[in-house]
């Protein structure tokens, strides 16, 4: 194990469908800013920078160098980082390397995307084969669509069952001010919404966000003189697929169930329901809200619908999920990521404002993209 | 995909090549800074920004110093002349990436004012009489619509040398 390490500022912009006012430089910037503000830090303080957005998204390359102007990186060490939808979770894990190995001492990083200027579904389908997968299983959506009837049909689970979970996440989503989509709905409203990708509709489904995150990393030493409640890393983990979605196990999720065997495993969780209190999970459509709970040790195979309708996971249930409305309120995809792990921080800070989960002693956040990878991080008040 | 184009060729060692072209949409949201740049373009006129605490003048202006980190307000007119601070002579045509057609030149130009140079086309100029300080002053557009074009390209002022 290195050095010790822990979160000490998080700062993200509002997300929102489009922010004409400013390009991507003057985007990350807010961010930045905000970070540097809540960790009362100025820019000579942080010693490296790590960013990510997608690739092919807003027709630019090398973001590491164009954005110098809006990361604050000038003169200093940066570098990019791109995993796809987990590029924000993979930004954290970079940031948390760099201090564990005890070479930099302050670490930022920073995810951000204007999706308004990219086309999402265009651009994510060069993750995909050209010859056998691009045209038709290459989007964001058909996957997981194919993921929840397979899952439907084999545990009776249903779409209201989903419909629910859209509902606790875009509900959340109205007590947190940076949230992109922030309008009550009922479980009426999911099932009457347009169809995208049977049985996914378009209240079980992410928006498209533009928007950027920043949260800096800091050492066992420096971060109780930033801070007196830092958020430290107990466990990280990433488990990548190769890319090939016909040929993935659809039924047991080796990747996702790898990487939280692995946290909960380093961070002593046996039963994730009693030993976390809060979860930043970045699940992209209600589905997956339903069918990943299995995996994640919530309960037996099939037995999440049951849980989901008994409340657990809302805001007052045994464990709640997404007190920030989740990736179905807010998805500026390169952020995404990161965000999960900014507001999980600040709940373990106790900073979470009207989104605030109690007393908040350890939190754990995922980051999901491209063929099924996976991201986790298991954050505590207490040292590791 | 848009537009995409996929052509198998079957080499005829029977392996299979796939030459496709991915197009990928996207717009670009200039910010409110960059606009109001290309709006003075549209009067003729090129203006900066200054920082208050470097004293820097950029042109084109931005709206955050990229050495100390701080909100830039001040606006600053530049020009209308400046000094060619280096240049090159494209030989090679690329039609699908070039502006114009090779031979054309191309350099940086810092205004009277200003402490960054900015990159444009050189025309009506002999291109084997360039060199580093020549004045150099931008030559609009008839029509200017509010972009980076509407300089066409910066000339040698006439007379100088």
């Amino acid at each position: 194990m290195g050095t010790r390490t822990a979160i000490v500022g998080v700062g993200q912009t509002h997300h929102t469908s489009k922010r004409k006012d400013v390009n991507g430089q003057e985007l990350i910037s807010e961010a930045v800013k905000r970070a540097l503000q809540d960790a009362a830090l100025e820019l000579k303080d942080i010693d490296a920078i790590v960013i990510g957005n997608m690739d092919h998204f807003e027709a630019i390359n090398n973001v590491d160098c164009w954005s110098i102007d809006g990361s604050g990186a000038f003169m200093k060490p940066i570098m990019k980082v791109t995993t796809g939808g987990s590029t924000g979770g993979t930004l954290g894990s970079c940031a948390y390397y760099h201090v564990a190995s005890g070479l930099f001492d302050v670490v930022m990083a920073i995810g951000w995307e204007k999706n308004s200027e990219s086309d999402t579904q265009a651009a994510i389908s060069t993750c995909a084969d050209p010859i056998v997968e691009r045209d038709f299983f290459g989007g964001a959506i058909g996957p997981n669509a194919a993921e929840y009837a397979m899952y439907m049909e084999q545990f009776g689970a249903t779409q209201e069952d989903a419909a629910l979970v859209a509902v606790r996440d875009h509900n959340n989503a109205l007590r947190n001010p940076h949230a992109h989509l922030r309008k009550f709905i009922t479980v009426e409203d999911v099932m009457k919404s347009p169809v995208l990708c049977w049985p996914i509709k378009l209240l079980d489904s992410c928006p498209r966000s533009d928007g950027a995150c920043a949260v800096i990393y800091a050492s066992e030493t420096t971060a109780p003189k930033i801070t007196p409640n830092p958020a430290w890393v107990h466990a990280t983990a990433v488990s990548h697929d190769y890319v090939y979605f016909g040929d993935y196990d659809w039924e047991m999720m080796p990747t996702l169930r790898t990487t939280v065997d692995r946290v909960y495993g380093r961070a002593g969780i046996t039963d994730p329901l009693k030993d976390v209190d809060v979860m930043e999970l970045y699940l992209p459509f209600s589905t997956c809200g339903v069918v990943w709970m299995d995996h994640m040790h919530m309960c037996s195979l099939g037995d999440a619908p049951k849980l989901i309708r008994k409340g657990v996971f809302d805001m007052n249930g045994e464990l709640p999920i997404n007190p920030s409305g989740g990736v179905l309120s807010t998805n500026p995809i390169g952020a995404t990521g990161l965000i999960r792990l900014g507001e999980a921080a600040l709940q373990v800070m106790g900073r979470a404002g009207e989104r605030q989960v109690g007393d908040v002693r350890t939190a754990l956040a995922t980051a999901f993209g491209s063929c099924y990878w996976f991201e986790a991080t298991v954050l505590r008040s207490t040292k590791p | 995909m848009e537009n995409e184009t996929i052509l198998e060729v079957r080499e005829k060692d029977g392996l299979l090549i796939l030459q496709g072209v991915i197009r990928v949409p996207y717009t670009w949201a200039a910010g409110a800074v960059a606009s109001r740049f290309y709006a003075g373009l549209r009067d003729r006129r090129i203006y900066g920004i200054r920082c208050p605490t470097c004293r820097l003048v950029m042109v084109p202006p931005k709206k955050t110093c990229h050495r100390c980190f701080g909100d830039l307000n001040d606006w600053v007119e530049v020009g209308p002349e400046g000094t060619l601070q280096t240049f090159t002579v494209v030989h090679y045509s690329e039609p699908e990436l070039h502006p114009l057609r090779a031979p054309f030149a191309y350099g940086i130009i810092k205004m009277d004012g200003a402490d960054t140079g900015m990159t444009h086309l050189i025309g009506e100029a002999d291109q084997r009489a360039l060199k580093e300080g020549l004045r150099m002053t931008a030559v609009f557009r008839d029509k200017p619509e509010g972009n980076y074009l509407d300089i066409r390209y910066f000339k040698p002022v006439k007379g100088a040398k």
